[in-house]
């Protein structure tokens, strides 16, 4: 007789999770989930060393993620993400530094510190949610909340501009900034692929719904519905200028990659500022005593 | 072990008390710094950015003291040795950054060279306003440790000893200087590398996998290990068990709270670092810190030609308090004179301290200047009489 041998079948991103902290918080038809399954999937691809990766998250929804991969993986403030992250990069240049949080963290309250790491060109891998909205607090207004839609603290509709992430990254100095949504699982994780192997600071947006507090309050129906709306009012413009890509409430989407362009980076920069006038008395940046 | 010589700067040197700190923590081997300027501690990194590239490391001008604050957590978990510095206005936006590093037991200095307050307050002329804040600021129960150098000397060798016991107890510790400490230019002997003891980091021996990263051994202080060495380990803000994974509830919260207090506690004694002097027949005894102490110490030797029995007790370590020896004082003491530059914030943990056994002459000064030796003198003839 042949024994017949069950091997468990094992998801592929399951080795990046961390399996002993599921079930995860994040709601039903919620796409953060999704973002980190493409994610997953990209660091298969690229065959990253999961143990020179680091995640960094701030605080949110999205800020949930770096606590469920099985990575060295910080949990940080809110909106600060970026410059604990500008800290452990440089302290450790070996490592790929990734920050992934919402779009309040890091457009709000971390906006500064994310235009700033943009201005220096910090090697850093930006994953952006954008959930139109602070979910974790329970639907308030965020500074991508489209007019006129309707959060806990614009309860007569939002009368505030939103900001256009890709167009102001860009403006502040990413070497690289593209746009996806949940839909677009194939392209996100390709462009996660190319970002984790360029130099300098990236940014991906990824437009995920929130079915919970965002649609449903705007009777923009479920997470389904959603994706078919991505589906269809979707269009891919590579090299758009980002000028152009602002978002409408159930408007058009403009998504791919918008910038692609090399510039030093800020450790590059300094090294050579600092070799150039200290010549044999530079010591280098390794900040290990 | 032994300071690594390559950022001692051995020899007698004519430094002021910011020049001195940034010396000191060269030689404890913070090999990272990051700050936003302010008056009057930008002195430090502005030397430290010009020593650092001959040393080996980095300084990086953030674009606020949130993102200063929290840079050097990031690199601390990246491996280095840490500091950012301050003054009033920067360290009120660094208090949550404080909390976050007593929460995630991150080992690092935070420098506050006090001027006047509140708010822009007095942004060249000293004070001494932040102390309570230095111990309270941030939200939540937590302990720190906070050290108040009197001299330039001082900053040297109490930097060192900041960055010390933060490793010793991963905790973060305040250097409260004062503007006239941070300015005043006096002889510094820094010594030979190898005279100086650091206490290195207290990285676990053990491999990946049987590593988490608030497993304690008895010991109340958990080990650490660095991004990028293959431990996969996480680290959060929020209450969390041993493993560091987010533990939403009462019983976590009791636990990890009362180590993170019991850590500090459990060593208040050797940590609450003082000095007295004459105060064995003393009836008076002025209680005083940082520059403050420098005028009391005129105002005491002028007491005694007059006569008074009055002793001196200098804080170096402001938190924790020295409460368990000022008791003891207290039992015999009749009055302890506290000045200092600000209206009353230190007297009242002697207060607390004295428990009613000995009187308390606060002298308070709004800040702005240092007290004059004479009011000082007024305190303690009134206490005498």
């Amino acid at each position: 007789m042949t024994a017949v041998v069950e091997t468990p079948v094992i998801n592929p991103v399951e080795p990046f999770l961390r399996m002993d902290r599921m079930p995860h918080i994040w709601c039903p038809g919620c796409g953060i989930g999704t973002t980190v399954n493409c994610f997953a999937r990209a660091l298969i691809e690229s065959k990253a060393d999961p143990e020179k990766l680091a995640v960094v998250s701030g605080i949110g929804c999205t800020g949930r993620v770096a606590g469920y991969l099985h990575v060295d993986s910080f949990h940080t403030t809110h909106g600060r993400a970026i410059p604990f992250a500008t800290g452990l990069k440089l302290a450790n240049p070996s490592l790929q530094v990734v920050v992934y949080s919402g779009d309040g963290d890091l457009f709000a309250i971390g906006g500064n510190h994310l235009i700033h790491a943009a201005r220096r060109n910090i090697d850093l891998k930006v994953i952006c949610v954008n959930n139109f909205i602070y979910a974790m607090t329970g639907g308030q207004t965020a500074p991508t909340t489209p007019e006129p839609a309707t959060t806990t603290t614009a309860p007569y509709g939002s009368y505030e501009p939103a900001f256009n992430l890709p167009y102001l990254t860009e403006s502040a100095g990413a070497t690289y900034v593209a746009r996806w949504t949940t839909y677009h699982v194939r392209q996100l994780t390709r462009s996660i692929v190319e970002m984790l192997q360029k130099k300098g600071f990236c940014l991906i947006e990824v437009l995920s719904p929130c079915p919970t507090l965002y649609q449903r309050r705007n009777r923009l129906g479920d997470a389904l519905e959603t994706m078919k709306y991505y589906k269809e009012r979707s269009k891919t413009r590579h090299g758009a200028p980002t000028s152009e890509v602002g978002l409408t409430m159930q408007g058009d989407i403009v998504v791919g990659k918008f910038v692609d362009r090399d510039r030093p980076d800020y450790l590059e920069s300094m090294r050579r500022r600092l070799a150039e006038q200290l010549g044999d008395k530079f010591a280098g940046v390794g900040v290990l005593a | 072990m032994q300071a690594n010589p390559k950022g001692v700067l051995t020899g007698t040197h004519f430094l002021d008390g910011d020049q001195a700190c940034c010396e000191g923590a060269l030689a404890a081997g913070a090999r990272f710094a990051a700050g936003y300027p302010i008056t009057p501690s930008t002195e430090i990194v502005e030397r430290f950015a010009w020593r650092i590239p001959t040393v080996g490391g980095m300084f990086i001008q953030m674009e606020d003291e949130l993102a200063a604050s929290i840079a050097i957590l990031g690199a601390v978990w990246g491996g280095a040795k840490a500091f950012t510095v301050t003054s009033g206005p920067g360290f009120s936006l660094m208090m949550e950054h404080i909390g976050y590093a007593a929460m995630t037991e991150t080992p690092c200095v935070f420098v506050d060279v006090q001027r006047g307050g509140p708010s822009t307050g007095l942004p060249t002329l000293p004070a001494q306003g932040d102390m309570m804040q230095a111990r309270w600021g941030s939200h939540g129960d937590y302990e720190i440790i906070a050290l108040c150098p009197n001299s330039p000397q001082e900053c040297f060798d109490v930097t060192i000893r900041a960055f010390n016991l933060a490793e010793e107890f991963r905790v973060p510790v305040m250097l409260m200087m004062d503007e006239c400490v941070g300015h005043m230019t006096e002889k510094v002997v820094i010594p030979r590398a190898e005279e100086i003891e650091i206490y290195p980091r207290r990285h676990t021996a053990r491999g990946p996998g049987e590593y988490w990263p608030y497993e304690t051994n008895g010991d109340l202080v958990p080990e650490m290990a660095h991004a990028g060495e293959g431990y996969r380990f996480h680290i959060t803000g929020l209450t969390h068990d041993e493993r560091g994974y987010p533990a939403m509830n009462a019983a976590a919260q009791d636990r990890l709270v009362r180590r993170l207090k019991n850590k500090i506690r459990a060593a208040a004694d050797r940590l609450a670092l003082y000095e007295e002097e004459a105060t064995e027949d003393a009836e008076v005894v002025v209680v005083s810190y940082g520059i403050t102490s420098r005028v009391a110490q005129r105002a005491v030797e002028m007491a005694r030609q007059r006569g008074i029995r009055v002793g001196k007790f200098r804080l170096v370590a402001a938190w924790p308090f020295p409460a368990a020896r000022l008791r003891e004082l207290a039992q015999r003491v009749k009055v302890f004179v506290v000045p200092e530059l600000n209206c009353g914030q230190m007297v009242l943990e002697v207060e607390r301290a004295a428990a009613g056994m000995a009187r308390i002459i606060p002298v308070t000064h709004a800040g702005g200047d240092v007290h004059r030796p004479e009011t000082i003198l007024e305190a303690i003839v009134e206490a005498a009489r």
